[in-house]
């Protein structure tokens, strides 16, 4: 895919990064606002979609770590079985750092929110599925590629 | 000919999809729910967890979100073998 | 009639995405339309879970009230647009392994060529 033209750019430079912002506090919030894990890794996802289009194939390929992606991918996926593993005496999937609401109105908060693995839970799939729904895109891009050649440094949608 | 037949079971289709749709139950009315009763009236209190939403996905109904994190990572792992490069034979 | 208004537009979208099926000869044509009936369908479930005059079902936001929706439907619609959308995915990387392969999007094409 070719580059867009200098406004394109532009505009995709200013907020590229606030989409990241964007959708970790949809992430993070899960547990008192609308939204949560699977819709904010989803939102974060689409940076790498953003900068396809504005910037091409080339430039993206270049400078894209998959390394970081296939991290954020292994880790939510390992934190979400360790926490569902570790109630295990009692049942799988036992909420085990869970505070009743009087005990938690009555003592304050500490690091851990009250409401336990929920949260926990939240922030473990958001990146799981930031991390899956970018390599997706990654991997259908080179697909693209691999049976076509054209220029990649010319601008697209000149009038020659 | 064809074209007559195509446009009389159209019609008969439609009639029985929106038929169908249109008479589960009245819009606004779903009669008695008691385990959602049990859910918003207990999810504050036991889980401390303001969003009975999030407490469902993740605390009752856990394994629904396990088996949709299994579909999320295997249609990744089939979409990258895919469209792998080739090594070229020797 | 007009009061089930939603369970009605669900019927109209099913039915168009069920027709396009049928009478559509362009692969990506038929992978919208899947696409269409799978919008139909969380909306049917999303409407089922309604409650004349309830409330969104977050304590933080609702304050006093104590009618509100039902959460089941919603917790099962996120669930089934993920899931949708990761067959959406597959679905689209299958085709463009057959349009390498066959060099051509047409169904009828496709049927009779042979390798």
């Amino acid at each position: 895919m070719r580059p867009l033209s200098i406004v394109v750019r532009t505009g995709c430079d200013l907020f590229a990064w606030f989409l990241v912002i964007f959708g970790s506090t949809i992430i993070i919030h899960g547990d008192v606002t609308p939204g949560g894990g699977f819709q904010g890794g989803a939102i974060v996802a689409t940076f790498l979609s953003l900068l396809l289009v504005a910037y091409g194939g080339k430039k993206l390929l270049a400078w894209a770590n998959i390394g970081i992606f296939n991290g954020m991918l292994v880790f939510g996926l390992l934190v979400f079985f360790l926490l569902g593993f570790m109630g295990f005496p009692h049942s799988f999937f036992f909420n085990f750092l869970a505070v009743p609401h009087e005990i938690a109105q009555a003592t304050g908060h500490g690091v851990i929110p009250p409401s336990g693995t929920i949260a926990l839970m939240d922030i473990a799939v958001g990146l799981e599925v930031a991390g899956g729904l970018s390599l997706i895109v990654l991997s259908m891009f080179k697909g693209v590629r691999l049976f076509r050649e054209e220029h990649f440094e010319e601008e697209s949608g000149h009038d020659r | 000919m064809k074209k007559t037949i195509f446009v009389v079971a159209a019609i008969l289709l439609g009639a029985f999809v929106i038929g169908a749709t249109d008479s589960v139950q009245l819009f606004g009315d779903p009669g008695k729910a008691p385990m959602d009763d049990y859910f918003i009236a207990n999810a504050l209190q036991h889980r401390s967890s303001e969003n009975v939403v999030t407490s469902i996905v993740f605390d009752y109904r856990g394994f629904d979100t396990i088996g949709e994190a299994a579909v999320l990572f295997t249609a990744l792992c089939a979409i990258t073998a895919f469209f792998r490069e080739g090594r070229k034979r020797p | 009639m007009i009061g089930n208004a939603p369970f009605f537009v669900v019927g109209l979208l099913f039915l168009a995405g069920l027709v396009a099926i049928f009478m559509e000869k362009n692969l990506i044509k038929i992978a919208i339309a899947i696409s269409i009936i799978s919008s139909g369908v969380n909306l049917f479930l999303v409407a089922l879970g309604y409650r004349a005059g309830g409330t969104i079902p977050i304590h933080y936001l609702a304050g006093e009230e104590t009618l509100m929706v039902l959460p089941t439907p919603q917790a099962m619609t996120l669930t089934a647009i993920v899931i949708a959308l990761a067959t959406t995915a597959l679905l689209l990387s299958i085709i463009m392994l057959v349009y390498r392969h066959y060099g051509t999007l047409d169904v009828d094409e496709i049927r009779r060529l042979r390798g």
